[in-house]
């Protein structure tokens, strides 16, 4: 396997499923950041045969919701000091704030400048939210 | 009872216990008659916020406030009201709040009431957003029921016509099932019956249920009958309408064979739902439902503001 610098501070995003890689890295916008980050894409995995791997220095607080909509199977190693501090499956968010647009027109956060769109997961399976201001069920979509 | 300085946006806020204490204050109110209650919200003021035109909502709060001896303010049209375009609604109530004690807002946006509720230091009710939600509209059911019939536990209530879309009519179903309605009967045609999570959700509260197309079979063990509108522009085409408009439009036929103390209750305004001729049968209640509305808000902005 190709060697990448391993980060000794920092989070790294490992068994991203094969493509939502980039898709993860511009939704978080981590191309803006100021600190070193690494996209691995294709890379040969035991468990999914291929997989994706982001690796972020410096950085351990991450929007976790955005990376769980986007691909929960997603894992989250935090590392300090060089060492895996912890390690969890993100898992698809039960609440997610301010992320995506109610589906509803008639929808108070499609017009109002302080209504910040707040979802309740009904669905996991379809990744349907009910929206906290009029109860709408809005698929989540990439 | 903590009714004391809450909100009221959805019907959901309120436990089954309070629910029953605005009913309850509500049907004391009633019986006691309106002169005993003329100095209760002495010095207390209502704002009315009405982002959307609503003569009905609108007047029936202010009278049930005028009523309590209460002063209001506010606007009725959001476009004719000093109401700045683009002021977000947050910004407004902050500012209401210092005016007056109680506030109640119609708002053509589904949601606008919740948001408001969010930023308001005083206690707020939902007048009706979009076809959101309207829980005075619930509240004012509910006293009718138990004012003409009794006991939720005693009552078959058939619903009949648009199942689909009136999402009051949600409401006003779920709240029945909370209140433990001895049974619900939905009557609508197959294209616009109950969606299907709320259906499961009255089945999960074990609440007794029958599902029907047609009026006639099941008129005879209903107490309570509750019209809804059907509106034409649900249907994809007009033989359609006609077609289910007749089998859902009561008369004096259908009603040939339901209980003589059978209750007939419509949210008002009708589009034709029911035949004119029904208006002078005594099972015809909705007209007095208007006045249970008075009372129904006259107890709960009582209970809200603690003087009751
Ligand atoms: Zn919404």
């Amino acid at each position: 396997m190709m060697q990448v610098t391993s980060i000794s501070e920092g989070i790294v995003l490992d068994h991203i499923t094969s493509g939502n890689g980039l898709k993860i890295f511009s939704k978080l916008n981590l191309a803006a950041l100021d600190h070193p980050v690494v996209l691995l894409m294709n890379v040969p995995s035991r468990l999914l045969g291929r997989k994706d791997i982001i690796k972020i220095q410096n950085i351990k607080d991450i929007d976790l919701a955005m990376i769980g909509l986007v691909d929960s199977s997603t894992t989250v190693n935090v590392i300090s000091g060089g060492k895996i501090i912890s390690k969890h499956k993100v898992g698809i968010p039960e609440e997610v704030r301010g992320l995506f647009k109610c589906s509803n027109p008639r929808c108070v956060t499609n017009s109002d400048t302080y209504a910040e769109p707040i979802f309740h997961l009904v669905d996991a399976k379809s990744r349907e939210y009910a929206c906290e201001y009029c109860e709408e069920t809005t698929k989540y979509r990439l | 009872m903590s009714i004391y300085g809450k909100s009221l946006i959805s019907p959901d806020d309120f436990t089954v216990e309070e629910l029953q204490t605005v009913v309850n204050t509500a049907r004391e109110m009633m019986d006691t008659g309106m002169t005993a209650y003329q100095d209760l919200c002495r010095g207390k003021i209502l704002a009315t916020l009405f982002y959307e035109p609503s003569t009905r909502t609108k007047l029936s709060f202010e009278s049930a406030m005028l009523r309590m001896g209460g002063s209001i303010l506010g606007f009725g049209d959001a476009n004719t009201s000093s109401v700045a375009k683009g002021e977000s609604i947050a910004d407004t109530v902050r500012v209401i709040s210092s005016y007056a004690d109680i506030a109640v807002m119609r708002h053509h946006k589904e949601g606008a009431p919740k948001l408001a509720a969010q930023y308001a230091t005083i206690p707020f009710i939902n007048g009706g957003d979009g076809g959101h939600q309207h829980p005075t509209q619930t509240l004012t059911d509910l006293l009718t029921v138990a004012k003409y019939k009794g006991e939720f536990k005693d009552q078959v209530v058939a619903f009949c016509g648009d199942l689909k879309f009136g999402r009051t009519v949600h409401s006003l179903i779920r709240t029945l099932a909370r209140l433990q309605t001895k049974k619900i009967i939905l009557v609508s045609p197959e294209e616009l019956t109950l969606p299907q999570n709320l259906y499961r959700e009255l089945l999960e509260r074990g609440i007794k249920m029958e599902v029907v197309t047609c009026l006639e079979g099941i008129i005879s063990e209903v107490d309570v009958l509750y019209m809804t509108r059907i509106q034409r522009e649900r249907f994809f085409n007009e033989a359609d309408y006609q077609r289910l408009k007749d089998t859902y439009i009561l008369d004096v036929h259908k009603l040939e064979r339901a209980k003589s103390d059978m209750i007939i209750m419509h949210p008002l305004p009708r589009v034709n739902e029911i035949a004119y001729e029904i208006d002078n049968d005594p099972r015809a209640i909705y007209f007095k439902q208007a006045e249970c509305g008075v009372y129904a808000r006259m107890a709960l902005m009582a209970l809200q503001l603690g003087v009751m």
